[in-house]
């Protein structure tokens, strides 16, 4: 809970910095304050607390959640260091993600259907914005509209759920709605379950699973290369925070749930992968494959227990930490060329192979290569998966991820068998120590794996 | 100590990976020496009559079952030995090559030692998956940045293809990890009785999910489509590890986690392994026959070489395990002098059509005589430490089933025909422009070739310490089959 209120005071103290012309201090303040708010998360971890009529749940899960979003901000502070340099409006632009941490705390800690709205909404708005801000570019004006009508529509279904679950249970709290559940397991109402079915169409477009991710690829493309590194990184954590509080309390309902959960897998599994493959530009394939990624994570909600949540939570570790780096890589390669498809890539490990290093360890964990973590995070899921009996979806998923390795590893074959295309690379100290504490950070990850495992259980 | 084997190579490569010496090539080679010492000393304190010795099992990832479990056993150290061997010789055959990037390329290369040897000393099953794939990682590149021509989308198949098949055996372990009783794990103890537990059509599930990834490795035909581009691309550091050591993981895979672990579904399915890896031995010699480049030609030897190999595995006889015991140790040194004479051949004439060659023997006669002991090496002429391995081999397929002992008996004639073909080729007939001017052996050569000379000569009249040292494990290993396999019959 003061993690929550630590990051909107900051955000408010970002506004203000504007006033009090603190501007060249602000990033850093920004990042010490996100550090304080990570201290609270440690101070309160293992306690479980409500809050605000038992509005906001405090609890061992929120908590982690929290704190993988808190953490991956910091560090997303310090990779898109400079597109806030570059901005006119920094302060603006700084409270703005503030603000959309705060919602995604929220997301990942609501008890009840309202507060849920609220944490979307408040996120949401504020990522409208930012994929739009660089006002030049028609590209990012587009992806800022596109997402501004898609998000609204999925907010009008979500609404539209809680609506209808409302007058099936009369209760706006997950764990009223859980208590109605088990008291009537027969008697519920058919609308409750067509709003059971529309609020998973409007999270099912925040989490951009098949088929209602078509705004993914082209806000991710669109939107500055840094805002879309946190889109793919928060905002997805929280997101599928949200899901899971949701649907973990309706997954004992009745099986038609698991059931759309299975087919939404399938196609979120096999499109983007294979639409992936297709794609000339890194930012877009990592769009693609992004999306994909949701897919295994969706594997693991099919399991229903505390030990998915765990899964999901390393999945979610190994994947921010792999596609920070992949992103902070872009970042550099982009900024210079202005352009990101693959052939920018050509013997970048000539050019400057602590880059080409970085992005290697990135998309190895990305493409679930042992020892990185992002293998040790589909192989939880996978295991699980199979133990409950989804063998079919797992070797569909194995599949899936070969495909994944194909894709990843033109990137990789570009970088070190074509010639460079251009003069070698030189990075900032910044970017560089960035660089190795994220490819250390994945190997604490595999090291530590159990450290991390038991945390949300 | 076995913990020293894996990470001392680990170690050292980090640290020319982050210091980038000027020394790279020496530091690495100082470090497989010592590491070839350290397994040597292993084998003195080794004591022949016990199963797995220097275990140390820590909890690693507890919630996957996942603990760091080694140990060695007799099978396991004649593998390790021949992996610490060959180490030292690969660095040392780079000879005055320079390479972009040395301290990445040694790197890696002492990063594939520390995965090969884990292969060889895991007990743990998650710990074997890991090590197996960590294995493909350093080769690929290894492949992809020194390769030649087209390497880009020849590694990518390779890769594509062998971690399609480790996910198999991955599926396979986890299959067995979720039916352990109680809180699961992946122990070996703990997998080979969940196994042997499985009715027969389970136990033939999982044999073919496992053997998959095996048969790709090694590889048996029909399995075996990436091997020769992939042989014949890499730079010859990367074939010699791959074909020296690598295609061991397969079989090793095949004695340590499958005859053990699913002896009924080995029962059932171990004939047709047989069939298809005796068709591997013909397939692979005839067009070895046939083949034009040097470096090819070996690629598809090997490919008959491993086949035997394989075959010989799957008749579950103590004969035909330390036939293969013994000929893998004897493949791997002598493929590594084979693919050595090929670089040199390589990069004196800058060509490796055999058709452009001959005469060398002439300008050449120390490099000749070499590549003739190692071409009767690899023909299993009396004597050779290939002898030893294919008599045995061909013997316990004989004992199996007659007309395939007699079919894969024909890789002796057929190796004479592709081996004397490429001799007379390249070695005998007139010196033409293309070999006049090839020098004979440098010292530096001769340093790594003699060796070979000396292994191949030794292994082949005294095989006797080899064949000791794992002897109690294969005895062991068959006896645990053949009792699980009657009580199911």
């Amino acid at each position: 809970m003061n993690a929550l209120f630590v990051i909107c005071g900051l955000g408010i103290a970002a506004l203000v910095a504007e006033i009090v012309n603190l501007k060249k201090w602000l990033t850093a303040f920004v990042i010490v304050g996100l550090v304080a708010a990570m201290a609270t998360i440690f101070i309160d971890f293992g306690t479980s607390t409500m809050h605000f009529s038992e509005m906001l749940q405090f609890d061992n899960f929120s908590l982690a959640f929290s704190g993988l979003i808190v953490v991956t901000t910091i560090f997303w502070f310090w990779l898109a260091n400079d597109y806030f340099r570059l901005q006119p409006h920094i302060t603006d632009r700084t409270a703005l993600v503030l603000f959309t941490v705060a919602g995604a705390v929220i997301m990942a800690s609501f008890n009840n259907m309202a507060m849920l709205f609220l944490g979307i909404e408040i996120l949401s708005i504020s990522l409208y914005v930012l994929a739009g801000s660089r006002k030049e570019s028609l590209f990012s004006t587009e992806a800022a509209f596109k997402y501004f009508l898609m998000g609204s529509f999925a907010t009008g279904f979500l609404l539209m759920g809680i609506a209808l679950i409302y007058g099936a249970t009369g209760a706006f709290h997950l764990t009223k709605i859980a208590e109605f559940i088990d008291a009537n397991p027969a008697g519920l109402p058919t609308f409750f379950y067509a709003g059971i079915l529309l609020m998973f169409i409007g999270l099912a477009f925040k989490i951009s699973a098949v088929p209602f991710h078509f705004w993914a690829p082209d806000v991710y493309e669109g939107a500055p290369t840094s805002i879309t590194a946190f889109m793919s990184t928060v905002v997805k954590i929280a997101a599928l925070a949200a899901f899971y509080r949701v649907f973990f309390i309706f997954s004992s309902v009745d099986h038609t749930l698991t059931r759309v959960i299975q087919g939404t897998t399938i196609l979120t599994l096999v499109i983007p992968n294979i639409t992936a493959v297709y794609q000339q530009n890194v930012k877009r394939m990592l769009a693609y494959s992004s999306v994909g990624h949701v897919g295994y994570i969706l594997l693991g909600f099919l399991a229903n227990a505390t030990e998915s949540a765990n899964a999901i939570f390393y999945y979610l570790c190994a994947y921010a930490c792999a596609s920070l780096t992949a992103f902070a890589v872009l970042h550099v390669i982009g900024s210079y060329n202005r352009s990101t498809t693959v052939e920018y890539f050509n013997g970048l490990f000539k050019r400057n192979p602590i880059l080409a290093v970085a992005m290697t360890f990135a998309l190895l964990s990305l493409a679930a290569i042992p020892p990185l973590p992002g293998f040790f995070g589909k192989y939880m899921i996978f295991a699980m998966a199979i133990e409950q009996g989804y063998t079919g979806l797992v070797i569909l998923a194995i599949i899936t991820s070969l495909i994944g390795v194909y894709y990843y590893f033109r990137i990789i074959i570009a970088m070190y068998f074509q010639e460079p295309s251009a003069e070698p690379l030189s990075l900032g100290t910044s970017t560089r120590v960035l660089l190795i504490a994220l490819i250390a950070i994945s190997l604490i990850l595999t090291i530590c794996a159990d450290r991390f495992v038991g945390l949300v259980g | 100590m076995t913990v020293f084997l894996i990470f001392f190579p680990l170690l050292v490569s980090l640290f020319i990976f982050l210091v980038r010496p000027a020394q790279a090539k020496t530091i690495a080679f100082a470090a497989s020496v010592v590491e070839l010492l350290a397994t040597l000393y292993i084998t003195t304190q080794f004591s022949k009559n016990e199963l797995f010795q220097f275990v140390l099992d820590v909890p690693w990832i507890q919630s996957l079952g996942l603990n760091f479990a080694v140990g060695i056993d007799g099978i396991s150290l004649v593998l390790v030995l021949l992996t610490t061997l060959l180490v030292p010789g690969i660095i040392l055959s780079t000879r005055n090559k320079q390479f972009a990037k040395p301290h990445t390329f040694y790197g890696l290369v002492l990063m594939m030692e520390m995965a090969l040897v884990g292969v060889f000393v895991a007990l743990d099953g998650l710990l074997f998956y890991l090590f197996w794939e960590i294995a493909l990682i350093p080769i690929y590149f290894i492949c992809l940045i020194w390769g030649g021509e087209d390497r880009g989308r020849i590694t990518l198949k390779f890769f594509i293809y062998t971690l399609a098949g480790s996910l198999f055996m991955l599926i396979g372990l986890v299959y067995l990890y979720l039916a352990t009783p109680g809180e699961h794990t992946f122990a070996l103890a703990a997998l080979y009785e969940a196994g042997q537990a499985l009715s027969p059509g389970e136990q033939g599930f999982v044999f073919w999910l496992m053997f998959v990834a095996f048969a790709i490795k090694m590889p048996v035909f029909p399995f075996h489509t990436w091997q020769p581009d992939t042989y014949t691309v890499a730079p010859t550091q990367g074939t010699m590890l791959l074909s020296g050591i690598m295609l061991k993981m397969g079989i090793y895979g095949v004695i340590r986690w499958l005859i053990p672990m699913v002896p009924a579904g080995v029962a059932a399915w171990g004939p047709t392994a047989i069939i298809i890896s005796v068709i591997g031995i013909v397939y692979g010699s005839c067009i070895a026959i046939v083949q034009k480049d040097f470096k090819r030609l070996i690629a598809y030897s090997s490919v008959a070489h491993v086949g035997l190999i394989a075959a010989g595995t799957f008749t579950l006889s103590v004969v035909g395990l330390q036939g293969a015991m013994i000929q893998m140790v004897s493949h791997g040194i002598v493929v590594f002098g084979m693919f050595y004479i090929v670089d040199v051949v390589a990069e004196r004439t800058k060509t490796r059509t055999l058709d452009s060659l001959g005469g060398i023997r002439n300008v050449a006669p120390i490099f000749a005589t070499v590549f003739v002991i190692v071409m009767l090496g690899s023909v299993a002429l009396p004597l050779t430490s290939g002898f030893v391995g294919e008599f045995l081999l061909i013997n316990s397929i004989f004992q199996y089933q007659y007309v395939l002992g007699a079919i894969a008996g024909l890789t002796i004639i057929l190796g004479a025909v592709y081996m004397l073909r490429t001799f007379q080729k390249s070695m005998s007939g007139e010196v033409n422009n293309v070999t006049a001017g090839f020098a004979d052996l440098t010292t530096e050569e001769k340093w790594v070739l003699y060796p070979v000379v000396v292994l191949i000569i030794l292994i082949g009249i005294y095989p006797a310490p080899l064949l000791e040292l794992s002897e109690p494990a294969v005895t062991n290993l068959l006896k645990v089959y053949s009792n699980l396999s009657a009580s199911v019959k």
